[in-house]
C-alpha cells in the first residue's frame, strides 16, 4: 500500500480588490473555478468532488454557504467538503482535497478558498464579544501585537524590520497582477511614517480586507501525465494544532508550527530547509512575521531570523525570496489567503509566476497559520515528481 | 459503476455520546464534550498523544461566535500539538475526512467528535441563514416549513398520509425507549400543526448534545475493539440547492451516495437514517431502497435526539455500537446536510463474519 502521488495541473485566482459589488459570493467563486479549470485544461465533468474552504460564515452572514455554492461550483452529483480551521483554513482545505487524491478515493479535486470580506467588517467580526473573550481587543492586531513585542525583546531585533517586510511586499505585489495592493508610490519612509496602530505595528504593516478566491485543481499521476503545462508535484504536507492559550505556551515560536514544517521536512527528505528550499510563501499578516516565521519554520536559528530579512535575504532576488506574491501583507481574503500561499508557491515550481518568477525555482513551500498562532498548514511542492 | 474498494481496512472501534437534552445552560460546548472524549478514549484504552489525528465537525452560527470550534480543542488536550483538522459540517462529514486520512497511511487511529447546542438561539431562524443569501434567505423560510414543502409534495404524490407519518414517529420514539441518551421516549403525542402537514410530533426535539467515534485501521482495529464495525464502502454526495430544481419526493443524491459505498451490493440488517422529520425518512427509505425487513433507527433516530451538527456522527456511532454489541452484521448508516436532504452521505459498516 502507498499513496498516490499528487499534482497540481490547474491555477486560479480572481483579482483581489477590497469590494466585488459586481458580483455575488458564487459569481466570486465561479470566477476563480474556471480560471483553473482553464490553465488545467479541463471542464466540471472532469472533476470528481468538490472540497471548498473559508473562514468564519459571519464574514459574509452564510451559514454553510457551501449549500447555496453547489451549483456554481458544478458540484451537483459530486461530494463537496467544508473546511474551517481558522486562517490557516485555505491551505487545509488544500491538504483534505489531496488526501482525496493521496488516499485514491478521488482521481481528479477541484479545491478552492474564498473570503468576501466586503460582507461585513472583518476587524470586528473577529473580536469576538463577551463572555468569550475579555473586551480588550480590536480586530486580530490587537492580538498579534504584544507577540511581537515579545519577538523584538527577545531578539534585539531593531524597530525597523517590520517596515521593511512591509516595503517588500507591497513592491512584490507590484509585480502580481492578482495582488490587492498596487501601491505604485510607496517608499519606505510612506511606511515608516504610516500611523501606529497597534505598537509596534504601523498601518502599512497590516494586511487589507480583501475579496477574492483562489481554486486549484488537483489529480493523480495519469492526470499530471495528461496536464497540458507542467504540474507542481506535493513532495509532503501536514497540519498541526495546539490551544489557543495555556501555560507554557510560546507565542513567538509555537510547538505547532515548528512540528508542522518538521513533519513537511520529513516527508520531503529536507535535511537543510534554508539551502533546499528556494522560495517561501508564508503567512504574514502583519510585518513582523516574516522574521518570527523563518524561525519557526527552520530558515533561521532562534533569534536569527531578523538579520535574513534585514540584509536582503528575502527579496524576490535575494537568496530567500519570501512572498514573491506580495504576500498576505498585499492581498488578504482571509479564508482564501492560505491556498492563495500554497498556490503561488506552485506556481513558482512550474515557473508561471510571471513577472515574479523566481529563476529556477524547483522546491518552494506553502504556509498557514490561524486562530490564535495555533493552526498550521504547510506543504512542500516541487518541479519533479516526488521520488518515493 | 461498482462501488471502489477501500486501499485500506478501517473500522469504527468506539462511540460515545451524552444524553441529549433541551438546555445545558449550565455547561459550555467544551464542557458538554469533555466526558464524552473521555469515555470513547476509555472505551479503546487510547490517550490523546496515542491518537493518529483528530476531526471535528461544529458550526459558528449555531454557537454564536466566530472559531467556536477552537475552544473545544481546549477538551481534546491538544498538547503536544496535533495533528488535526475541522469541517463547518456534521461529524459525519468529519469522519469521513478522518477515513481519507486513514487511506493515506499517515496515521492509524483518528479521533472524531461533534457537537451543538441549538438552545441557546431559535435553531428554526439560525438554519435559515444557510439558504441562497440573495433570494431565499431574505425571506427567512425556516426548517419546519421547508420540511413542510417536502412532505406535502411526499402526501400530493401518494407517497405517504398522515397516518402513515404519525406511525413513523411513534415507531421511532417507541424505539428510543430503551436509548437513554434519547431527549424524547416512549409515547409522544402528535400534536398540533406546527406547519401542516407537519405536527410537533413529525418534528425532532431542540436539543443539546455531542458525540464521539474512534477510527482505526487494519490490525489496530482488530487490537482496539472485540468487534470492528468496518466502514465497507462511504461516500457522500450534493443536490442542487434550489428547492425549485428538485423532486422534493425523491433522493438522488442518497442513492448515489449509497451506490458509491456498496450498499446495494449485499442487503443490510439495520439502518440508522438521519431523518428529522418523519416525512424525510419516506423519500430516504425510497431512495436507499430500505424494505420493511431492515431495522429502521432502532436508536429512535433523529425525532429522538437531534442535536445538530452531531446527529449524522451519531447515526454513524449507533449503527457501528449495534455491530459491536454483535446485533448487527451489515449496517447502513445516513447523514444529511442543507434544507429538505440536500446532502447526503450514506456509510455501510459490517462486523467481521462469524
Amino acid at each position: 500500500m502507498s499513496k498516490e502521488p499528487v499534482a497540481v495541473v490547474g491555477i486560479g485566482q480572481t483579482k483581489h480588490v477590497a469590494a466585488r459589488r459586481d458580483v455575488s459570493i458564487a459569481g466570486l467563486v465561479r470566477e476563480a473555478a474556471r480560471s483553473a479549470l482553464a490553465d488545467a485544461e479541463l471542464t466540471w465533468a472532469d472533476i470528481d468532488a468538490v472540497v471548498i474552504g473559508k473562514a468564519p460564515d459571519f464574514f459574509e452572514g452564510v451559514m454553510m454557504p457551501e449549500l447555496y455554492l453547489a451549483d456554481a461550483l458544478g458540484a451537483v452529483g459530486k461530494p463537496m467538503l467544508r473546511v474551517h480551521t481558522a486562517g490557516s483554513v485555505g491551505g487545509s482545505t488544500a491538504l483534505v482535497a489531496s488526501n482525496l487524491i493521496a488516499g485514491r478515493v478521488h482521481g481528479t479535486v477541484l479545491t478552492l478558498a474564498f473570503e468576501k470580506q466586503s460582507e461585513s467588517n472583518a476587524m470586528w467580526g473577529l473580536s469576538l464579544p463577551v463572555p468569550f473573550q475579555q473586551p480588550l481587543l480590536a480586530g486580530a492586531g490587537g492580538f498579534f501585537a504584544p507577540h511581537v513585542r515579545a519577538y523584538m525583546r527577545r531578539t534585539g531585533a531593531p524597530d525597523t524590520v517590520g517596515s521593511l517586510v512591509a516595503y517588500k511586499d507591497r513592491r512584490n505585489a507590484l509585480k502580481n497582477p492578482y495582488a490587492h495592493l498596487h501601491e505604485h508610490d510607496i517608499t519606505l519612509e510612506k511606511v515608516q511614517a504610516s500611523p501606529m496602530l497597534w505598537d509596534p505595528i504601523r498601518y502599512s504593516e497590516t494586511c487589507p480586507s480583501s475579496d477574492g478566491a483562489c481554486a486549484m485543481v488537483l489529480t493523480d499521476r495519469a492526470g499530471a501525465a495528461r496536464s497540458p503545462r507542467p504540474p507542481a508535484w506535493m513532495h509532503g504536507g501536514a497540519m498541526r494544532t495546539e490551544p489557543t492559550m495555556f501555560a507554557g505556551k510560546d507565542f513567538v515560536s509555537p510547538q505547532a508550527g515548528k512540528d508542522c514544517a518538521a513533519d513537511v521536512y520529513r516527508q520531503a527528505g529536507i535535511a537543510d530547509p534554508r539551502r533546499e528550499i528556494d522560495a517561501v510563501e508564508m503567512y504574514v499578516p502583519f510585518s513582523w512575521y516574516e522574521p518570527m516565521w523563518l524561525e519557526n519554520l527552520g530558515f533561521a536559528d532562534e533569534g536569527e531570523g531578523w538579520k535574513l530579512t534585514e540584509s536582503g535575504v528575502t527579496e524576490l532576488d535575494g537568496d530567500l525570496p519570501v512572498n514573491m506574491s506580495g504576500g498576505v501583507l498585499s492581498t488578504n481574503p482571509i479564508g482564501a489567503s492560505g491556498m492563495i500561499r500554497f498556490a503561488e508557491a506552485a506556481l513558482q515550481v512550474r515557473g508561471q509566476a510571471g513577472e515574479h518568477q523566481v529563476d529556477g525555482a524547483r522546491r518552494a513551500l506553502g504556509h498557514a497559520y490561524g486562530g490564535g498562532s495555533q493552526f498550521f498548514s504547510m506543504w512542500l511542492v516541487g518541479a519533479a515528481p516526488p521520488s518515493s | 459503476m461498482p462501488a471502489p474498494t477501500p486501499l485500506r481496512d478501517i473500522a469504527v472501534v468506539a462511540f460515545a455520546q451524552t444524553d441529549h437534552r433541551r438546555t445545558t445552560d449550565e455547561f459550555s460546548e467544551v464542557e458538554m464534550l469533555m466526558p464524552v472524549l473521555h469515555e470513547v478514549l476509555d472505551r479503546t484504552g487510547l490517550r490523546t498523544g496515542d491518537i493518529g489525528f483528530t476531526c471535528s465537525g461544529s458550526s459558528d452560527y449555531l454557537a454564536g461566535r466566530a472559531f467556536s470550534f477552537t475552544m473545544a480543542l481546549d477538551g481534546v488536550g491538544a498538547w503536544p500539538p496535533i495533528s488535526e483538522s475541522h469541517v463547518e459540517m456534521d461529524g459525519a462529514w468529519a469522519l469521513y475526512e478522518a477515513w481519507t486520512k486513514l487511506l493515506t497511511g499517515e496515521a492509524d487511529t483518528a479521533l472524531v467528535y461533534a457537537y451543538g447546542k441549538s438552545s441557546p438561539g431559535s435553531v428554526r431562524d439560525v438554519l435559515t441563514r444557510q439558504l441562497d443569501p440573495y433570494y431565499v434567505a431574505p425571506l427567512w423560510p425556516d426548517s419546519v416549513a421547508l420540511a413542510a414543502l417536502q412532505a406535502q409534495a411526499l402526501i400530493d404524490a401518494g407517497d405517504t398520509d398522515e397516518p402513515a407519518l404519525a406511525a413513523v414517529a411513534g415507531r421511532s420514539r417507541a424505539s428510543a425507549a430503551d436509548n437513554s441518551h434519547a431527549q424524547l421516549r416512549g409515547s409522544v403525542p402528535s400534536g398540533d400543526y406546527l406547519v401542516r402537514p407537519l405536527r410537533t410530533g413529525d418534528c425532532p426535539p431542540i436539543g443539546d448534545g455531542a458525540a464521539a467515534v474512534i477510527l482505526a485501521a487494519g490490525e489496530r482495529a482488530r487490537e482496539l475493539c472485540e468487534r470492528p464495525a468496518w466502514i465497507r464502502g462511504i461516500d457522500h454526495r450534493i443536490e442542487a440547492h434550489g428547492l425549485g430544481v428538485r423532486d422534493l419526493t425523491d433522493s438522488p443524491s442518497a442513492r448515489l451516495a449509497a451506490e458509491r459505498a456498496g450498499a446495494f451490493e449485499r442487503p443490510v440488517d439495520t439502518a440508522e437514517l438521519h431523518a428529522p422529520f418523519t416525512s424525510q425518512e419516506v423519500v430516504l427509505r425510497k431512495a436507499l431502497r430500505i424494505g420493511d425487513e431492515v431495522s429502521v433507527n432502532p436508536s429512535g433516530g433523529a425525532l429522538a435526539a437531534n442535536p445538530v451538527m452531531a446527529t449524522g456522527l451519531v447515526r454513524i456511532g449507533e449503527a457501528a455500537a449495534r455491530i459491536h454489541r454483535g446485533e448487527s452484521r451489515r449496517a447502513l448508516a445516513h447523514a444529511t446536510s442543507g434544507p429538505c436532504l440536500q446532502q447526503n452521505l450514506v456509510a455501510v459498516l459490517e462486523g467481521d463474519p462469524r
